[in-house]
């Protein structure tokens, strides 16, 4: 009962279909983030033939009365197509578009932070910033519970789940390894996963990704991480505290680097990166979940190994501090660090082009500049 | 629970069917011929075996059927003459094997009640050189076969409308496999199918068909919509054309038809679809009887002026606006040239009526209630 009516429609059947030839024709989903910031939408059109590079992909347009984008009187938006991958679902020649939405006066729409953030690594790609991103994210049942949870109640206490085996430790691996396949084929940079510290609660991470291309990965991933537990019936949810209490929550830990870092000497640098981010916690805290700052607050408590939503901390293998300096960089003298305050439901976009700003284009206060 | 809301047949063992299926059949082709029935929205099928494929629809036999088994005839007189019209490839039984869509005639060889192609296709020849194109957006919904929309608690209703249009997760989109079976299946018949999107209410779809020049646009939404309900049956699913489904707040049902002329889309086009604009809103209740099969009464449910609806008993146009019966696209609005959307067609609208009622407001300047009669 914890999984939807849809999951239990014959898969035979489906195969059946899929397998039917297309001909010359290509399926096209255009997937853009809606009015919250947070949640995906997607729709197809048929085209001629296959797509080679972004350039053969038109602009379309949406309602975007219906996604908490526009009002209906005037509710056209445009679709903009940003990054192209293959289709794990539908497979080859068939294309996943990311796309990035503007209004109606062609302005960028509200929560279209993508728009931004290029301008902003355009202007230092010269300083080559490299990410990775480690997703977080919980299995719900359709009933909102966790998956593998009992229906009323709760596991036995955090310890032993954390990247582990057994069906009385990890809850949902069908879901990993499918999501894992897809990212692949799709071309998404997905380079590592892991069961997390809270049953039903897992991690895979994205990079290195250069510049915009970090928000785009993460972005298609969460999309084909949504797609694989619906084809399950269960549901991906990217709340940074799911469950209160003495349960984990969930984060999206961003490592950085620039070349200058992840040359020798680079330590250096990247102390004084943590320096400017010192000064400025609430201008990040405030880039680093679609609330401003109000998701991350139910999860930054100084326990669980967060660090507390009101102070900033730095530290060398420290998991409870703002930002972490992995030991080996500390021994290396040189690589990366790793921001650990963004939520599981950052927008990436917002979380990278913070760092390039403070860290990079020096901005201080609590505004990002206009260039 | 969930298992009870689809049907048994869909239970029957597929890699038993599989089995069959993959039989070699030799020269032999099935063709099966489709119609609409005597409720104009109902769609029916037999199959008969040909000695070799036809290459053309001049390749395909007349044939003939019980008009009194579908609402179409008296049983003392009921022979019904099928006449091919439109074949396609079958994706259910694949190559060789055809699909052919009929146009129904009676006894008298007079076309059938239901029968709106033949007078649509005169209608169509009359403006070949203005190339006429369509393009039709059908909504539907999926229901189980306890009549429920699919997906939905069997004693009550999902939360409100917002996340689930072009929504993904199973928490938002409910009965996609449906969907995708559907595409594929269009696309191998030589349907022209140009996108799909999920729908406002959860559990309702629509796909658009398109663009089609003049009467072809009718033969391939009708298409389409034979292959839905082949699709659903076996998923053990059904797919509802009603415009309300659903009474209250929840989203209806339509066939938003797109329509635009060799002028219209060429520069300066803006001129002549405000022109068609002026026509149709003089012209109001004359389309709301062609636009569901009920002369109206079907899209009084749905048009009610929320939603995303115009009202039923008001005409309006406007740039961008859903609320409207006449929709121009912005882009549309930009360049000065394209086509326009009329909102008001019910989902379970007759695509010959639809596009037969444009053609006739707008590029034979018809007016008033009557239909005229041309030779």
């Amino acid at each position: 009962m914890a999984m939807s009516a849809s999951a239990q429609l014959s898969k035979v059947v489906k195969r059946q279909y899929m397998e039917l030839p297309q001909g010359d024709n290509v399926q096209a989903m255009y997937i853009w983030i809606d009015g919250t910031g947070e949640g995906l939408r997607c729709k197809t059109r048929t085209l001629d033939s296959e797509p080679k590079s972004i350039e053969d992909l038109p602009e379309w347009n949406f309602d975007g009365s219906s996604t908490y984008q526009s009002e209906g009187s005037n509710s056209d938006m445009y679709l903009i197509p940003s990054a192209m991958f293959r289709d794990p679902f539908r497979k080859d020649p068939n294309k996943l578009v990311l796309c990035e939405v503007l209004k109606y006066n062609r302005k960028p729409a509200e929560t279209n932070h993508r728009r931004t953030c290029k301008k902003i690594m355009e202007m230092i790609d010269h300083q080559i910033p490299w990410f990775g991103m480690e997703q977080e994210y919980t299995i719900l049942g359709t009933d909102g519970h966790p998956f593998g949870w009992p229906s009323n109640g709760f596991p036995g206490p955090q310890g032993p789940y954390y990247c582990g085996v057994g069906a009385d430790k990890a809850y949902g691996r069908d879901v990993v390894e499918a999501h894992y396949r897809a990212c692949l084929y799709a071309g998404v940079k997905i380079c590592g996963t892991n069961a997390e510290v809270m049953p039903a609660q897992w991690e895979f991470q994205v990079g290195p990704c250069e510049g915009i291309s970090m928000g785009d990965h993460l972005w298609v991933a969460r999309f084909i991480l949504h797609r694989v537990c619906e084809d399950f019936g269960v549901v991906a949810s990217f709340d940074p505290k799911p469950i209160p209490g003495n349960w984990n929550g969930a984060g999206c830990h961003t490592n950085f680097s620039t070349k200058e870092m992840r040359e020798d000497g680079g330590l250096k640098c990247i102390e004084a990166c943590i320096d400017k981010l010192g000064k400025r916690h609430n201008y990040h805290i405030r880039a680093y979940d679609p609330k401003g700052g109000l998701d991350n607050a139910r999860r930054l408590t100084g326990h669980h190994e967060t660090s507390n939503i009101h102070e900033f901390s730095a530290g060398v293998a420290n998991r409870g501090a703002s930002i972490r300096i992995p030991r080996t960089v500390g021994q290396e003298k040189k690589g990366y660090f790793e921001d650990r305050r963004p939520s599981a439901n950052c927008d990436p976009y917002a979380v990278t082009e913070a760092l390039i700003r403070t860290c990079l284009l020096d901005e201080e206060g609590d505004e990002p500049v206009d260039y």
